[in-house]
């Protein structure tokens, strides 16, 4: 099941936008179907972390590797945005089936309609996106990234927006996709404990580089708060203001 | 219609009460239901011209209103009846009509394709945005003295008119429409593996979609005004060339009706868009039936 993850590599990741560089010569690794969880202060650069990654743009220095490195790469791989970014003149089901890509084929109909239902909308496939409420959005979004079964799915804080209680249920939906699908997952957040509770390995970004690297040893289905001291370790080293990687 | 209370009648009606009983109870409250039946009515929009004809009928009935002045509406209708029934109006009107679509599909089509064209390549835009901009600022109704010396009063100076007049509504709006489609929706359609075409078809050209016809009902206005002027400087036929014969031979009625007939139209063509976005925008909150 897990051959169905794409595996990622950076070396060397290079980017900045006209002042300092954002990134310095950043490498990682993410396995075939890892779960990895990119955390950092804001402006430590996960997101165009994850941008580079997911080939919305390009570094200045440096290279990503996904898979092959072909084309075939490129339409495995997906990414939810910070906002659902649904398109408001198609309904709930054509969003869906924009993540077909562009051959959805004769069962795409079909295949957005069951990625629909796993995520519980399927009885509101013909209704316009304005009438969704924010999580319910989102949860659209998330049928939209994985109704061609990627082999890596990319996060974007997507869950951000939402409250509590909703967020904890779109991780689970989330989780349970990860599982059932076995793609690879990064999840780019400022949440530790939503990093904690379903990351494989947590990656904290500082100064434009990795600057710790965890594997997160819990057991799955994880409780709420059973890696609450690896939480809080990551959160000292998030407000430590004396510590910088050597650059 | 008629069969659903109104809100403010089910605030005002008893728990286990129906609505008349209750408005027979609360009569202060009818005046309010009334008015909150009129707000929801589709109809309520006639009751000010209704109102004003009603008003001018009886002025001119009374003999404030000197018929040289201002004809009874029974007198504009009258005259618009007898032109009917000779085939005049008919014709007339047929002429205008097929001027105002013939100068709206040139025009319009042209404006929408350079808007699409100047949206989509920077090339195009970069050779003929400033052009356009240059000629945009010409009023176009101050090239009639040279159309007619070109075309002569024949249909191709109206159809260049009114083509020249709104093309200029449709092509900024088209422009506009598509430079503020949400750059974050493409984005996600790119990343998605959307193909140029696809792109176009199914986030530029639906965001641009409203603009459009914002251009659209701008270009509305402008054919009837340029239609007015050119039928009445220089035309054969038409509703300007009837209500021009007509002021020479004194007959206030048919100018009046000319008049009545322009408002008409307009109102017809606003109708005709309105019900065109209620279906293409059906998705747009704001144009929901």
């Amino acid at each position: 099941m897990s051959g169905a993850g794409l595996p990622v590599t950076a070396r060397g990741l290079a980017r900045g936008f006209g002042g300092p560089p954002v990134l310095r010569g950043l490498d990682l690794h993410v396995p075939a179907g890892q779960f990895l969880a990119v955390v950092g202060r804001s402006g430590s650069g996960k997101s165009t972390l994850l941008r580079l990654l997911g080939g919305l743009d390009r570094p200045d220095a440096g290279r990503v590797t996904r898979g092959g490195g072909d084309e075939a790469a490129d339409a495995r791989t997906r990414v939810m945005f910070q906002e659902p970014r649904l398109l408001p003149w198609a309904s709930v089901l054509g969003n869906v089936a924009v993540g077909l890509g562009a051959k959805p084929g004769p069962d795409g109909e079909a295949r957005a309609r069951e990625a629909l239902e796993r995520v519980g909308l399927a009885e509101r496939a013909s209704e316009w996106p304005e009438g969704l409420s924010g999580g319910q959005k989102s949860r659209v979004a998330l049928a939209r990234a994985l109704v061609s079964r990627p082999g890596l799915l990319l996060l974007d804080e997507p869950l951000g927006a939402l409250d509590a209680l909703t967020r904890i249920r779109m991780q689970g939906l989330v989780e349970a996709a990860w599982r059932r699908d076995g793609f690879t997952a990064l999840l780019v957040t400022h949440d530790v404990s939503e990093a904690v509770a379903l990351a494989d390995r947590i990656v904290l970004i500082d100064g434009g580089a990795v600057a710790l690297d965890l594997a997160v040893d819990l057991p799955r289905p994880r409780r709420r708060g059973s890696g609450a001291a690896l939480e809080s370790a990551i959160l000292d080293r998030l407000l430590d203001p004396s510590a910088r990687p050597a650059s | 219609m008629q069969g659903s209370m109104s809100e403010v009648e089910r605030r005002a009606a008893p728990p286990t009460g129906g609505g008349s009983a209750s408005r027979a109870a609360a009569p202060g409250r009818t005046g309010a239901a009334a008015a909150g039946r009129l707000g929801r009515s589709r109809h309520a929009g006639w009751l000010l011209p209704a109102a004003v004809v009603a008003a001018w009928q009886v002025a001119s009935s009374a003999g404030v209103l000197s018929d040289a002045v201002l004809p009874a509406p029974s007198a504009v209708a009258a005259a618009g009846w007898q032109l009917t029934r000779s085939g005049e109006l008919p014709h007339h009107m047929g002429v205008s009509f097929l001027r105002a679509v013939a100068g709206l599909a040139v025009g319009g089509s042209i404006g929408f394709a350079l808007g699409l064209a100047n949206g989509l390549s920077r090339l195009s835009d970069r050779l003929t945005d400033t052009t356009l901009q240059m000629a945009r600022n010409v009023p176009h109704l101050a090239l009639i003295p040279l159309v007619i010396l070109w075309f002569g009063i024949g249909e191709e100076a109206k159809l260049v008119l009114v083509a020249l007049g709104v093309f200029f509504p449709v092509y900024v709006n088209t422009l506009h429409g598509i430079r503020t489609v949400d750059p974050k929706l493409i984005e996600m359609g790119r990343c998605y593996g959307m193909t140029r075409f696809a792109l176009f078809r199914r986030i530029v050209l639906p965001g641009a979609l409203p603009s459009v016809f914002v251009g659209l009902r701008f270009a509305l206005g402008v054919m009837w005004l340029t239609l007015i002027v050119a039928e009445t400087i220089a035309a054969q036929s038409g509703i300007g060339y009837m209500a021009m014969q007509a002021r020479d031979f004194l007959q206030t009625d048919v100018i009046v009706l000319a008049i009545a007939i322009y408002a008409a139209l307009g109102k017809l063509a606003d109708g005709v868009t309105r019900s065109l976005e209620r279906r293409c925008l059906a998705w747009h909150p704001a144009f929901r039936a």
